[in-house]
């Protein structure tokens, strides 16, 4: 009886992420066809033809890992948007992004390792300490109980972009040789050095996230009434607001120590899903996870089959795209067209 | 004023200072089930102060507050949602959500089932009067429909009695954006509800409308209570020559037992 069908919905963005994901191991340098691949898929080790090294230790990891990592940005986006109750809230446009990336970016010079198995926790935990800290930062600065001030929040995300690129700069100055190759290949690094290590170390927070949907739903929407509105209807803000920075600072700044920032998919993603479904966190969390997974799994397919055989940053596609589409929210905003005050 | 234990809400000497300046003091008051009280007094006079304390957005500085018994402060969240519901003067909710779904939001602190919830957002709706807007996007209301829509809100979260207390309503300014019509429809609401043993207490600036509806009158003036009382005893010439600084006239209601007001 509400914003059309949204158990449908996701039923077809679970089949589009499938559909998107196979498609993408498909194709390449080296064509897979379809019946090839789902014979290399179902049986791994009937034969060992050359379609199972390609499928199983290159395209594979690399497909799983922009799922992963689709799906954490595009959550982190839609639940920081929740507890910012504005739609322009990206977690790479506030800097959130930008902290982890200053976070990982240390923890390399300092002496990790853009490979996260070597590094062991300090890349993706310093990420997570970078990404929290900015948010809080940001909420502080640009969340009053009147609302959120949207300008300050942007203008703390333009300063704190600003300053986040300073802080890598000095970094890749100083730091010593061997370092500083793990930085450029960091910063460089795309998907296109997936591994299955990786996969196993973005992918729990992943899941840590998906299940927090369940926590943080119910609050989220109380929280889009105001916040002395929710505390009215028996959430415990502080709670709520502390569970949402734990969890998208966790899920973004893994996913930046994975693959570098990626932007504007937590802003495109959650604003498609409201227009499709409405602004019911119940649908719109799990929605716009999958809507995410499968838009990175196609921009990467985009992003190293385009050029062939050179390969696109994936967020200079990402970018490409989304930057337009906020720009276009923006002037929506100014006519007054689109919600967020 | 004695303390009577069967008020659901009960203030005594309250008061509030921000900066060692008193905003509010020496508030006593008490609500009990099934009465409605108004608070009046021109702007700055410590309304929303007292609606702050008593929504517990704020902590006093002095004085207590007992909410069926208890200390206020001694009620975790989700108990008071139960038991208590709050309509602020403005809401900020910019996402579009149907007016159905944000109605519905009111049944978030209890357990009693979608079916159920859904039958009682119907009663709401019908009741204040928003049941043809139930398809359309909050934030394409007017200020008035959205006031509308809010207090269905709150009447959905305390609509029917539980066993954990008596069931509170704060209102503040509902009728601030509201035509005349619609003033009086809110307030008839507000009184039914009232009758199902509800303790209400609403921020008002109309006088008249304050004097046809509510059960007593509590007047603030300059943080302090001027006077407290039944309409026929709060609303006379004097108090409103001292308190609002308005030379007026004060008449019998031609067609309803309460003061009227002309100025």
């Amino acid at each position: 009886m509400f914003h059309a069908h949204p158990k449908l919905l996701i039923a077809i963005l679970a089949a589009l992420m499938v559909v998107a994901g196979l498609y993408s191991i498909s194709s390449g340098t080296v064509n897979i066809p379809l019946a090839d691949l789902l014979r290399v898929l179902t049986q791994p080790d009937s034969s060992s033809g050359a379609y199972d090294l390609v499928v199983w230790k290159i395209r594979l990891p690399r497909v799983v890992l922009t799922i992963v990592v689709g799906a954490s940005l595009a959550l982190s986006g839609a639940m920081v948007q929740g507890l910012f109750r504005n739609p322009l809230a990206d977690p790479s446009l506030i800097g959130v992004s930008g902290g982890a990336a200053v976070g990982a970016a240390v923890a390399i010079v300092l002496g990790g390792s853009w490979q996260l198995v070597e590094a062991s926790w300090a890349v993706p935990f310093m990420a997570f300490v970078g990404g929290a800290s900015v948010t809080l930062l940001v909420y502080r600065l640009g969340v009053s109980p009147m609302g959120t001030s949207v300008a300050t929040m942007l203008l703390a995300g333009v300063a704190i972009n600003a300053m986040t690129s300073a802080c890598i700069s000095y970094l890749a100055t100083v730091a010593e040789d061997v370092r500083l190759r793990n930085l450029v290949f960091w910063l460089m690094g795309s998907f296109n050095v997936s591994s299955w290590q990786k996969v196993v170390w973005v992918a729990p927070f992943t899941v840590f996230a998906l299940l927090m949907i369940f926590k943080v739903w119910k609050g989220l929407n109380a929280l889009l009434l105001g916040e002395s509105e929710a505390r009215h209807l028996g959430i415990e803000v502080e709670k709520l607001r502390l569970w949402v920075v734990i969890t998208s600072a966790l899920a973004v700044g893994v996913s930046v120590a994975a693959v570098g920032v990626v932007g504007f998919v937590g802003l495109v993603v959650p604003h498609v899903i409201r227009l499709l479904i409405g602004p019911d966190h119940r649908w719109l969390l799990p929605a716009s996870a999958l809507l995410g997974a499968a838009l990175l799994c196609v921009a990467d397919l985009a992003a190293r089959t385009w050029l062939e055989p050179k390969e696109l940053p994936i967020g200079v596609l990402t970018a490409v795209l989304g930057a337009p589409f906020f720009l276009f929210l923006v002037s929506q905003r100014r006519r007054g067209q689109l919600y967020g005050s | 004023m004695e303390v009577n234990s069967a008020a659901v809400i009960a203030m005594e000497n309250l008061g509030y200072s921000m900066a060692k300046k008193p905003l509010l003091s020496g508030v006593s008051l008490e609500v009990n089930a099934g009465e409605c009280v108004a608070v009046i007094g021109p702007n700055g006079a410590g309304k929303s102060t007292l609606f702050r304390l008593l929504s517990g957005e704020w902590n006093s500085s002095e004085g207590n507050i007992k909410f069926n018994g208890r200390s206020l402060v001694d009620w975790p969240v989700e108990d008071l949602a139960r038991v208590r519901a709050v309509m602020p003067q403005s809401s900020s909710l910019s996402f579009p959500f149907y007016v159905e779904e944000v109605v519905l939001m009111g049944r978030m602190p209890h357990n009693t089932g979608r079916e159920q919830d859904l039958k009682i957002v119907q009663e709401v709706m019908a009741q204040c009067d928003v049941q043809h807007l139930s398809r359309r996007l909050y934030p394409s209301l007017s200020g008035g429909e959205r006031q509308r829509v809010q207090l269905a809100r709150v009447l959905a979260q305390i609509w029917q009695p539980v066993e954990t207390g008596k069931r509170l309503l704060l209102l503040d300014e509902p009728t601030s954006a509201l035509d005349l019509s619609h003033q009086i429809a809110l307030m008839q609401a507000v009184k039914q509800v009232c009758a199902a043993d509800v303790a209400v207490l609403v921020i008002v600036h109309d006088l008249n409308l304050a004097a046809r509806f509510a059960d007593r009158l509590m007047v603030l003036h300059q943080g302090k209570v001027a006077a407290q009382g039944t309409a026929e005893q709060v609303v006379q010439p004097e108090m409103i020559k001292q308190v609002f600084q308005v030379q007026a006239r004060v008449m019998k209601h031609p067609d309803y037992d309460c003061p009227l007001v002309v100025s």
